[in-house]
């Protein structure tokens, strides 16, 4: 569907029809986010209702400085968070709060990039490729999951946290070194049962 | 950000540059500056080409894949529009 044809106008005056548009253009999005976020399919359909619902009690208020995708992200992102928050209340945001500072060691340089694409891609290594980023602290992996895995720019990933662009770059930049060390400690492995 | 390998060089502060480089955005000076410095430091040429694996690896793996049918279909009943589903 070409999302441009959608009419904010007609949106903002309460056309259903016009609703029902958007939630059809963008709802595989806010699904795919928030099972990214959450790793639970009955959660993240909770998440998909209560953004589209948050949206249309919002769409008043909305004046389409970002794109209605970036602004269901961060809908989305918002209620996904809020959701972890009642499930886990005793997970504070602190702990990751030295996620933008903190000292970062590399200690893997192993060039496992020769591995073949079966090796890479194995249904086990699927695992470990969602556990790792399951693993990463929330603040990574916001960005990272919107940033790499849902494609979005480093603006757009801005919009939809609330943070300025140099923060963005930042977590990014640890997310990705922090993934690349887990993925070398795995591969390294195979890489090393290959060799023997 | 510590750099454990032994190198003499600026690698330290060449990965800081990382992500802007791998994402072909980084200002063309110090694009070539890096890849100086990769030719010659091999740990750094690693960490940059394990890097770019890395997010091949979480992009082609991400899902772009529909919602299911029955999700959809609770979603447009949660919002009254059952009227406008349409058939899959």
């Amino acid at each position: 569907m070409d999302v441009g044809e959608l009419s904010l106008e007609a949106l903002k005056t309460g056309d259903r029809a016009e609703f029902a548009r958007m939630v059809d253009a963008y709802s595989n999005q806010v699904y795919r986010v928030a099972l990214k976020i959450l790793g639970d399919e009955q959660d993240a359909e909770d998440v998909l209702q209560d953004t589209f619902l948050k949206a249309l009690q919002s769409l008043s208020a909305f004046e389409g400085r970002s794109s209605i995708s970036t602004w269901l992200y961060r809908i989305a992102v918002n209620e996904a968070l809020m959701l972890l928050r009642r499930q886990k209340p005793e997970i504070q945001v602190v702990p990751d709060e030295q996620a933008d500072e903190d000292d970062f060691t590399l200690v893997q340089f192993v060039d496992w990039c020769c591995l073949p694409e079966s090796e890479l891609l194995s249904t086990e290594a699927q695992v470990y490729l969602e556990q790792a980023v399951r693993d990463l602290p929330e603040k990574l992996r916001l960005v990272f999951i919107l940033r790499d895995m849902e494609g979005l720019s480093i603006h757009e990933t801005s919009e939809a946290l609330g943070l300025s662009e140099t923060a963005v770059k930042t977590r990014l930049l640890r997310a990705r070194l922090k993934l690349r060390e887990q993925l070398s400690t795995y591969y390294g492995e195979r890489l090393g049962k290959e060799k023997v | 950000m510590k750099h454990t390998h032994n190198h003499q060089g600026n690698c330290r502060d060449l990965l800081g540059q990382l992500s802007d480089y791998v994402d072909g955005v980084l200002q063309d000076e110090l694009c070539m500056e890096l890849e100086r410095h990769i030719s010659e430091c091999k740990n750094c040429q690693i960490v940059v080409d394990t890097m770019k694996k890395t997010i091949y690896l979480y992009h082609s793996t991400s899902s772009n894949g529909e919602i299911p049918a029955g999700v959809r279909s609770r979603l447009f009943s949660s919002l009254n529009l059952e009227e406008f589903l349409k058939p899959e």
